[in-house]
């Protein structure tokens, strides 16, 4: 059972490569983040230089999946045809500590009209969309013990 | 040595709009929507169709300047120009480019335009299928973040968050624009006034601030307006309005992908405000009328933030429909009815407007209004704006 409905688009990695570090990393229950081998700076999304130091010697790390919750929505008009009959959901921006306060987006999982505060831990929750073909794994985020 | 900027090099010399419709009503195909805005530009410049020799335009704009120039047999295209990527955010660089070409020499008389049959192309439909995706928007689009509305509703939560601001801040915006269409025949929203009861029984679209009318319709229709050298005024039919400013692009990794801009909680003007109120010589306390590009209204909240009109702090009080509406406002905004209750012309509705303030010919007109500022895009990378002058502002 996933968060969403299915039949949303289906994310691959790019054809140059860029990110497949991350897809495959999720597929193995790993969350994985650039980070520059030279300065140490964190970076996400990906890109093929450091922006910090314009370094193309970048590493992608296992980050621990916890973070805090930077901002949230919920979304009561979806628009895309897979969520017709969705209802409204939960969409949070998280902030990673363990990543130098990078960001990603997320659902946070559970009751879709639970009061949600900004700052509050969350930790991730792996969630595998099995297919015929590019299956993928989202990085989803559950309340967490702070 | 001569100062490098467009201060008062160029001039508008005239606007001109197609009927405004409803999505998917116009009975005219776009191409020649965009006809009818530029003859009617030309038309209302007092300038001969055959004097044109550039066309500048933003976003996804279909209708070709090589067509355009072909169609209306112009002896010679001099400048074709769009700015690149933001959406609706390039409205302002649009003129700002068009500007920079007939201040340059490049080209003599430009045409900045936009037209959309938003009906006709499915525009807003939203993606359907489960076509495969990368990139930036595969970090969004499977957790259900798909359209400009939840793209964006992410920042202004995180802003009215941190400033306390609530959602009458955000009601007055929506009934301002409506108010001020209710004295506009070409609103799309004409005879549709807006009453606070309406909007706060409107559905939410995304928690927790932004409802129906918090959000720009989707329109057909085309606007287009002329530039030209400032040399040329004293033969054209109308009133000259003066470029005094424009300002494109983003502050420091704005465009940071899958929402990691440093400052996230922005309209993204930050970096553009103090040097298009810089170049144009003015304070926002000179301004007479903001012509703020509203996709949402959070959106406006910040770019008024970002634009020096009041603190975030001030919001609550200064965001009220008694401030925000013309004649008396403290601050009239988009006094045509704007993106909200207008047309949704990506902005260009809203540049037609400061001119046509300045010209002293609104439908809710701002008592001796010199100085007009207009901002393109929030929350989008790149976004522009441009500050434009009467004569004696020069």
């Amino acid at each position: 059972m996933t968060y969403l409905a299915e039949g949303l688009p289906v994310p691959v990695a790019e054809d140059d490569g860029l990110d497949a570090p991350y897809w495959d990393g999720a597929r193995q229950r790993r969350l994985m983040i650039q980070r520059c081998s030279k300065c140490g700076t964190f970076q996400w999304g990906p890109e093929w230089l450091c922006h910090s130091c314009l370094s193309f010697e970048i590493d992608w790390v296992e980050i621990k999946p916890t973070g805090r919750i930077y901002s949230w929505e919920r979304v009561w008009h979806p628009t895309h045809p897979a969520l017709k009959e969705q209802g409204p959901y939960l969409v949070i921006l998280v902030e990673l500590p363990h990543a130098g306060n990078v960001r990603m987006i997320g659902n946070l999982l559970g009751d879709p009209l639970q009061a949600v505060q900004t700052g509050s831990a969350v930790a991730a929750d792996f969630e595998d969309h099995k297919r015929e073909d590019h299956s993928y794994t989202l990085v989803q985020w559950r309340l967490a013990k702070s | 040595m001569m100062e490098r900027t467009l201060r008062g090099k160029v001039a508008i010399a005239g606007i001109g709009e197609s009927l405004y419709y409803k999505r998917g009503n116009s009975p005219t195909p776009e191409f020649k929507l965009a006809l009818q805005a530029i003859l009617a530009a030309a038309e209302d410049a007092g300038i001969d169709v055959r004097q044109i020799d550039g066309f500048a335009s933003f976003a996804d704009e279909r209708s070709m300047p090589v067509r355009l120039a072909a169609a209306l047999g112009l002896p010679e295209l001099r400048f074709c120009n769009l700015a690149w990527d933001g959406g609706g955010g390039g409205g302002a660089a649009a003129l700002g480019n068009a500007a920079a070409a007939v201040a340059a020499g490049i080209a003599n008389c430009v045409v900045v335009y936009r037209s959309i049959t938003s009906g006709a192309f499915r525009r807003g439909v939203g993606l359907a299928g489960n076509p495969t995706i990368s990139g930036d928007r595969a970090t969004w689009y499977p957790h259900g973040m798909i359209s400009p509305a939840q793209m964006f509703a992410m920042k202004v939560n995180r802003f009215m968050q941190d400033h306390g601001i609530g959602s009458a801040a955000l009601r007055a915006i929506a009934m301002a624009s409506y108010h001020h269409a209710q004295m506009n025949p070409r609103a799309v929203m004409y005879g549709k006034p807006l009453t606070e009861e309406a909007y706060e029984a409107s559905r939410l679209i995304v928690e927790p601030f932004h409802r129906l009318f918090d959000c720009c319709m989707e329109n057909d229709g085309a606007s287009a307006l002329i530039v030209v050298p400032a040399e040329w005024v004293k033969n054209l039919r109308q009133k000259p309005v003066y470029v005094l400013a424009a300002a494109q692009g983003t502050g420091y990794r704005e465009a940071a992908r899958s929402h990691n801009a440093p400052l996230y909680a922005s309209a993204g003007f930050t970096s553009l405000a103090p040097r298009l109120y810089e170049t144009a010589g003015v304070k926002p306390t000179d301004i007479d009328t903001a012509q703020i590009y509203e996709n949402f209204t959070g959106g406006v909240l910040m770019a008024l933030v970002e634009h020096g009109f009041f603190k975030a702090e001030e919001a609550n009080e200064f965001l009220t429909l008694e401030n925000l509406v013309a004649p008396g406002g403290k601050l009239p905004f988009n006094t045509s009815g704007g993106n909200l209750a207008e047309c949704y012309m990506h902005g260009m509705g809203l540049q037609i407007e400061a001119i046509r303030q300045l010209r002293g010919h609104s439908t809710a007109q701002v008592p001796k209004a010199k100085l007009a500022l207009m901002a393109s895009g929030p929350m989008v990378a790149p976004t522009s704006n441009l500050i434009v002058g009467t004569a004696e502002t020069l």
